[in-house]
């Protein structure tokens, strides 16, 4: 969540693109369909549009709002705020989430801040330089009215959360602190010390059991959905499973709404929570709804190594790190086992420094990322060695110690040291700090229209599991500003125009949709308890998670990829034929949990690499190989690529076979900003 | 190196546990507690063993979902929590007892897994502010002493893990309540519910069939964000003025 300034961008007049070709590398894995012509933003100046747009949505009178029912999926940060201003509002709404508090969804873990466009420096901020650096951040493949909304409810996010008793960072005057984040000029983050992402969520989780005090909300812990309702195209509810007792459960609403979180976990080894999944949004996908641009992933170049094979996550440690630590790998292979402290600064490589004299080690995150890969690749990676490689490279502050003194850097990143000395065992202090890369946060998502409403009607998606709002790339401190956006200030608007048009007719238990969703989960279960094979469930999903983090990871080709689908195909296969989950349905069951898990991602993994493989550009975080400057940096291709690859499922709702998925594409315009190509020079 | 588990085992809420007792080999010292339960319980799987359910998420020590007893201690010998605490803590032959939350309020669900809902229940009766959305004011319009906002945001960072309640002998919730009657206290948004939140909240707890607190201490002792005592402190200060306000 932590950030640094990610990139500078130039109209380079020198900048010529290299034909792209014209060939279609994901050719026979997929089906070409029609395009997305209207994604229901309001036309006029960009500026007023969600204006426009607030006014048009219908109202609905307070009277009706008590029989209109909305179930809303997840509890972090876009979650929580919904079901409680939709309480509040009076419309009775059923929240759900897997874990046994809606407190302890995964936004808690967001380290670094929030944006908001307050201005309060008086350093030049405003909504639209926000929406400036939001949109240019994300590499020019965001949608832009959708990014000029949220930067403009940006301040009502501060207004609300200090109104909750949120306790962010404040001045001896006893006004709000500011601090510079995210690859931008001004300061706009508002923050609570490294914890902003806890102090947020229980702020909107105080608020949501508000509304379950007041009778609005009813709170589901401990249940996880597992089928999607769609009735005559509408979605109407969702098939959950009680995790401590096994029952499946019917659960019907007028609209349901999806806030469950990002993806990251199909790569295995994350900085996600362990239950982060993909299955709410992959059982929507599977009825209708569309996945857009799923292969754009944020790897942050700042975690704490892998240490073994026993390695169940990965932590972040804040990127405000790289502003005094210096990266360096052994210029020599035979160095890499020695003590760091013993090798000579003439035999160290200071790899960023010397790649990117200007920038150095605050190049962004994407180049710092590769730059390790790359240097582990080519065997100077140093600590343990894991499976073979030594994947990690230093972040020494014998300088910063030096120039600083030791007080000086425990002030500024006691707690991050202290953090790494609990993981590691080392003394940062004293040994260089090793780092690499990790899957941090996903960009794609479920489709959504302007009213982030998915491809099926009733079907609403918020937050990270939503694809809008970042592009190829996600500046730092804007994830907590989305999932709040979407949550407390545009989905109650939004939603209230669907719902408009109720009351809706009732539907029964016993309708046919109804019962093949719940048959459809009760016989999947029942699947995974009687393969008995022999293997666990946590195996399938690390050797898919190394499959995607080669394949699909910080660098794509058309070769790798084409490889990890075939590679994907037969791991899936293998999976439903030979997978040993123990245990029995009716009662807590985590192996069985995971199994849903994992057989989703299975097949998530294979729709990434084919939208990685139909990219053959570089942008944001996605880096295409065959699509790179001279100098190995990421190069776009706006006359080929600049839109949003939406994916319908195509496969047979009744079987495991996935078919070839269709492609709709929605054309990025841009009226309010112009595209540019990123430049580090 | 290789540790000896004695592990609680219970298949559900209404059935009896008991101890059960495992090898692990080939533990190294940088997995982390949970990892080497993960690495446990592949090998459970493997020969036909059912798993053993633990409750844990973000594992990076945040959002509080983990927690087990550990030779007696709420998150065993370091102050952090489970998923934080490292085997190096360990050492070649140890007996390590683990066990779950152990607290009437908190019944087991499965194994080391139990409902701590009760907590929530407790913030339904007054843990917030109430102010609709859209109904806040101009953020700067309020001014927060930057002592508060400190000391509000050090009590806010309690992660409702519940190893407070763990190791109070009185099975109190004291501490947990303690740190959000002054966080929201210490702030002048939280000043118009003040009385009725502390009342509120109280009454839920004893509801809850929580203990009393009779200022032993373990409760901080064992809190892996280190909440400080004085929280209970203002509690009480808090229930005694509203009771005074004639609540």
């Amino acid at each position: 969540m932590t950030d640094m300034p990610d990139t500078t961008l130039t109209s380079d007049p020198s900048y010529h693109e290299p034909s792209a070709g014209e060939s279609d590398d994901a050719v026979g894995y997929y089906v070409p369909g029609d395009p997305i012509i209207d994604a229901k933003a309001p036309d006029g100046p960009i500026d007023e549009r969600w204006s426009t747009r607030k006014f048009e949505a219908r109202l609905v009178n307070p009277a009706n709002r008590r029989k209109l029912s909305i179930i809303i999926v997840g509890t972090g940060l876009a979650g929580a705020s919904a079901a409680a201003t939709l309480g509040e509002a009076g419309y009775v709404v059923k929240s759900f989430c897997y874990q046994d508090s809606p407190r302890r969804a995964h936004s808690i873990a967001a380290q670094g801040g929030i944006n908001a466009a307050k201005n309060y420096k008086e350093d030049g901020d405003s909504v639209h330089r926000l929406f400036y650096d939001t949109v240019k951040g994300g590499d020019y493949r965001s949608r832009e009215s959708n990014v000029y909304r949220l930067a403009e409810v940006s301040t009502n996010i501060i207004d609300q959360c200090v109104a909750q008793g949120v306790p962010f960072a404040r001045e001896y005057g006893g006004l709000l602190d500011n601090r510079s984040f995210g690859g931008v000029q001004v300061s706009r983050t508002f923050y609570a010390r490294g914890q902003t992402g806890q102090q947020l969520l229980i702020g909107a989780y105080q608020a949501l059991e508000r509304q379950v005090h007041a009778g609005t909300v009813t709170t589901y812990t401990r249940h996880e959905m597992l089928e999607l309702i769609v009735v005559d195209g509408k979605a109407r509810g969702i098939i959950a499973r009680d995790m401590v007792t096994g029952a499946i459960e019917t659960h019907l609403a007028d609209v349901v709404v999806l806030a469950s979180g990002g993806y990251g976990n199909v790569f295995y080894l994350s900085t996600n929570a362990m239950g982060s999944n993909v299955t709410a949004s992959w059982r929507a996908h599977r009825k209708g709804a569309y996945m857009a641009n799923p292969c754009y992933t944020q790897i942050h170049p700042t975690c704490i190594p892998v240490s073994g094979a026993h390695q169940s996550k990965l932590t972040l440690m804040s990127e405000s790190l790289r502003n005094d630590g210096r990266i360096w790998v052994p210029k020599k292979k035979e160095d890499c086992a020695k003590d760091p402290r013993d090798i000579p600064e003439a035999d160290r490589d200071y790899y960023l420094e010397r790649i990117y004299p200007s920038f150095g080690n605050l190049v962004p995150r994407d180049i710092a990322s590769r730059a390790a890969k790359y240097q582990c690749d080519d065997g100077r990676g140093v600590g343990p060695e894991v499976e073979g490689v030594r994947r990690g490279v230093y972040l020494d502050f014998a300088d910063a110690i030096a120039r600083l003194g030791r007080e000086a850097v425990e002030e500024k990143y006691g707690n991050l040291f202290d953090m790494y000395a609990r993981i590691t065992g080392e003394d940062p202090y004293v040994v260089p700090m090793r780092i690499y890369p990790a899957v941090h946060y996903v960009m794609g998502g479920l489709w959504v229209d302007y009213d982030l409403q998915s491809t099926i009607p009733g079907l609403f998606v918020t937050g990270e599991a939503n694809f809008s709002d970042h592009g190829a790339n996600r500046l730092g401190a804007s994830a907590l500003m989305q999932g709040l956006a979407d949550g407390y200030f545009v989905l109650p608007h939004t939603i209230r125009d669907y719902l408009a048009d109720g009351p809706f007719e009732t539907v029964a238990e016993d309708h046919p949709a109804v019962v093949e969703a719940r048959t459809a989960v009760e016989k999947r279960i029942e699947h995974f308890l009687t393969v008995n094979g022999t293997r666990s469930v946590d195996s399938y999903h690390r050797e898919l998670g190394n499959i995607m983090w080669e394949y699909c990871g910080m660098e794509r080709t058309e070769d790798g990829l084409r490889k990890a689908i075939d590679l994907i195909r037969t791991l899936r296969d293998d999976f439903h034929r030979n997978v040993k989950v123990l245990g029995s349905a009716d009662s807590l069951n985590q192996s069985l949990e995971k199994a849903g898990r994992v057989a989703d991602f299975l097949e998530l993994g294979e729709l990434m690499c084919i939208d990685a493989l139909n990219r053959r550009e570089s942008c944001g975080g996605h880096f295409r190989a065959e699509s790179q400057t001279e100098d190995g940096e990421a190069l776009r291709h706006d006359d080929l690529y600049a839109y949003v690859a939406a994916w319908e499922y195509a496969g047979d709702p009744d079987s495991d076979a996935m078919g070839a998925p269709v492609l709709h594409k929605e054309d990025l315009v841009y009226t309010a900003i112009e595209m540019k190509q990123r430049s580090y020079k | 190196m290789k540790v000896t588990l004695k592990i609680w085992r219970q298949p559900d809420a209404a059935s009896d546990g008991a101890m059960h007792t495992y090898e692990v080999d080939d533990v190294s010292e940088d997995m982390s507690f949970l990892e080497m339960l993960d690495v446990l319980n592949e090998q459970l799987n493997a020969r036909d063993e059912e798993p053993i359910a633990f409750d844990s998420d973000c594992r990076e020590g945040i959002c509080g979902m983990c927690g087990l007893m550990i030779n007696g201690e709420p998150h065993g010998p370091e102050v952090t929590t489970t998923c934080q605490l490292h085997m190096r803590s360990f050492k070649d032959g140890d007996e390590i007892v683990i066990e779950p939350w152990r607290a009437d309020a908190f019944p087991v669900v499965k194994d080391l897994c139990v409902d701590r809902g009760a907590f929530d229940r407790i913030i339904q009766q007054g843990g917030y502010i109430s102010v609709n959305t859209g109904a806040a004011p101009e953020a700067h319009s309020i001014q927060v002493p930057k002592e508060a906002a400190d000391r509000a945001f050090d009590v806010a960072t309690c992660i409702g893990c519940g190893a407070c309640v763990a190791a109070c002998p009185n099975g109190s919730a004291s501490l947990f309540m303690g740190a959000k009657i002054t966080h929201l206290g210490e702030l002048p948004q939280g000043q118009a519910e003040r009385d009725t939140r502390v009342v509120s909240m109280v009454a839920q707890h004893d509801h809850e069939g929580f203990g009393g607190c009779t200022n032993i201490g373990e409760c901080t002792a064992a809190c892996p964000k280190e909440i400080p005592l004085d929280v209970i402190s203002q509690l009480n200060k808090d229930l005694r003025t509203a009771l005074q306000h004639g609540h």
